[in-house]
């Protein structure tokens, strides 16, 4: 019976066929570590903030007036409101979590290199994409943060030259955020940038698919195949990989539940406090901070004195990042094969990223500021040194086949 | 380079160290001495935010019998109890009815120089211990046009609405040398000018009710946030060890 069906179906639609190129039949290297789980959690969490968006959208009024209203009487007066509410807000965060995390494991095992050098872009992308859409996303409650938050981003494009105030103006559609600013934005955070999303969620898979998973050891398992032309070392994702990922989404929905259910203010850090009060154009806030996700690149933007020069080096230091793959020109992909050097590059890397997350959250003092600059020099001092480092890199033989 | 890899781990820690120093700096704040559990207190807190705040500041995101329901009145204890307003109709406000409140903004912004703030999630903006401190900190200063000021909230239009069960107070003040080298005017100490109706024990007593209700309603589903967050944890608990034993019965094969 089903067997007929599905041959009615795969005679019109090649559903087994996608069902094995993509899982069945996708043979992925059989050493995945902890860091591989990153990818699969990275798609749960876009379902996630899709379906607990959906459920907002039915109830958020995107109107000055009464936006900061709506979301409270989501939180009170509809039935599990608040739950769907913590989890979108959770979920913000959640993404970047595993958006940083999947990032970092591209980073340690050379992933992004070749032929993978389009699976990094259509990710950094994603990032891009993910970035613009969390901006829009937080002035929708409308509360102080939101405003002030979106006041000081946007007009950051009034630093360009020429365009400058006219692309603020556009932007906005109004001389200051308001009412304006709230609807497009909400159009866009529901509708275009999901769309731009998914699709480049499918173009990132697609790709990976095409040219097949890295590992850990960073061999490529193509090169061993059998008579059957199936990689020796490779394993079907499904059931291999699929009943494995299950593991790794509950592990990952109980922090993401502790989080939810006990602390889904973050401390301030998640929903900050000062977004408790309405927006309010008359009255700034004494400290503006963007949410931690953006605090490395609003760090680096502060550390430059010259505002159009802090755009620039803003932009240039999430530019850099789609360059990778040109920037290291090492042959070789996993850590585990390359040099000191590489390893200690990529220390001072997480450290400088973290350390400027940290000082984007703080208010701008000349010692902090001065901090800022160091780090800031060691973030782009990471790309210029892999660049001159990576080509005569002392590195290991790389096995020819994976045994651990 | 172990060296300098721990002095830069070193630098940094201190950094993260010194962030969290800072977030949590400011005027010195009184610990509220809250607790959600104990409805009593809620409902007495209810009973003074209702007598005291709610004449001239809303709480109109909030439903009186969201309270009633919550901490345990029937909708018509509820209405004899917090609800003082009447709708343009005349009628009694309903009790399902948000806590708006009577007096007009315009006028509002006219006597105190300042908008009123809606008062229904001010605990998530400013933090219970902030309110608890407010409340209680109120001093006589004829620089202030209603000779009142307040060491958390320095220069507040908001006068001093409980006065008359807390008193009146003054506020001593010390200098001492800072750290930079200037002087500084540091608060010392609260003495009563005038007694009120209460004691200092029992006032304290009051406001911590009216903090710890104002602390339930910004956020009136926090018990319940929690004890089904616990069970969400067991769910998943259980689910993990079934699906780990999925996990390796399929990977047995594998290697």
């Amino acid at each position: 019976m089903f067997k007929s069906l599905m041959t009615w179906v795969d005679d019109r639609f090649p559903a087994t066929k996608m069902w094995n190129e993509h899982l069945a039949e996708y043979y992925a290297p059989k050493n995945f570590n902890f860091w591989y789980f990153f990818g699969s959690l990275a798609l749960l969490v876009l379902v996630i903030q899709i379906v607990s968006g959906i459920f907002l959208t039915m109830h958020y009024k995107p109107d000055g007036a009464i936006a900061f209203a709506s979301v409270e009487y989501i939180m009170r007066d509809v039935p599990y409101g608040w739950l769907i509410r913590y989890i979108h807000s959770t979920g913000a965060t959640a993404f970047f979590v595993v958006v940083y995390l999947h990032m970092f494991r591209g980073l340690m095992y050379g992933s992004f290199k070749k032929p993978r050098e389009l699976v990094w872009l259509f990710g950094m992308f994603i990032y891009l994409a993910l970035m613009a859409e969390a901006f829009m996303g937080y002035l929708l409650p409308w509360g102080q943060m939101s405003f002030w938050g979106a006041q000081v981003i946007i007009s950051l494009f009034g630093a360009l030259p020429i365009i400058g105030e006219p692309l603020t103006l556009w932007i906005r559609g109004d001389f200051v955020i308001s009412d304006a600013t709230l609807n497009r934005f909400f159009a866009l955070h529901v509708i275009a940038l999901p769309i731009v999303l998914l699709g480049l969620v499918v173009a990132h898979i697609i790709a990976l698919h095409e040219v097949g998973s890295n590992n850990p050891e960073g061999i490529e398992i193509k090169k061993n195949k059998d008579e059957n032309g199936i990689p020796l070392d490779g394993i079907p994702f499904h059931p291999y990989y699929s009943v494995k990922d299950i593991v790794g989404v509950i592990v990952f929905l109980m922090f993401f539940s502790l989080v939810l259910f006990f602390a889904p203010e973050g401390g301030g850090y998640l929903l900050e406090h000062a977004n408790f009060i309405p927006s309010d154009p008359l009255k700034t806030p004494e400290h503006i901070a963007p949410v931690w996700y953006f605090t490395p690149f609003y760090a680096i933007l502060r550390a430059v004195p010259d505002k159009l020069m802090g755009v620039i080096a803003m932009g240039a230091s999430i530019v850099v990042l789609f360059l990778l793959p040109w920037i290291d020109q090492c042959k070789v992909k996993s850590i585990r094969y390359r040099g000191v050097s590489f390893k200690i590059l990529l220390v001072l890397f997480v450290i400088s990223f973290v350390a400027l997350g940290r000082l984007g959250m703080l208010p701008a003092t000349p010692f902090l500021t001065m901090l800022a600059q160091i780090f800031s020099v060691m973030y782009f001092g990471f790309f210029i040194a892999l660049y001159f480092t990576s080509k005569n890199e002392k590195t290991k033989p790389v096995p020819e086949r994976i045994t651990k | 380079m172990k060296q300098l890899l721990s002095v830069i781990l070193l630098g940094f820690s201190s950094l993260v160290f010194s962030g969290l120093v800072m977030a949590s700096g400011g005027a010195h704040l009184d610990h509220a001495p809250g607790d959600l559990t104990d409805t009593e207190s809620l409902k007495r807190g209810a009973q003074a935010f209702a007598d005291n705040c709610l004449s001239c500041h809303s709480a109109d995101y909030m439903r009186y019998n969201r309270i009633g329901r919550d901490l345990g009145w029937t909708d018509i204890e509820v209405s004899d109890k917090l609800i003082n307003t009447r709708g343009a109709d005349g009628e009694k406000t309903k009790v399902g009815e948000l806590m708006k409140v009577a007096m007009n903004n315009d006028y509002a912004s006219v006597a105190f120089g300042t908008k009123i703030p809606g008062l229904t999630v001010i605990a998530r903006a400013k933090g219970g211990d902030w309110l608890y401190t407010y409340l209680r900190t109120f001093y006589l200063d004829d620089s202030r046009p209603m000779g009142m000021n307040n060491l958390a909230f320095p220069d507040v239009g908001m006068p001093h609405v409980l006065w008359e069960k807390q008193g009146l107070q003054k506020a001593v003040f010390k200098t001492e040398a800072g750290t930079d080298g200037n002087e500084h005017h540091v608060f010392e100490k609260m003495e009563i000018v005038q007694a009120g109706t209460m004691s200092v024990e029992e006032y304290d007593a009051y406001v911590g009710d009216l903090v710890n209700f104002m602390v339930y309603m910004g956020e009136p589903m926090q018990l319940e946030r929690r004890s089904l967050g616990i069970k969400v944890l067991i769910f998943l608990f259980i689910f993990a060890i079934v699906a780990y034993m999925l996990k390796k019965e399929y990977w047995k094969d594998v290697h």
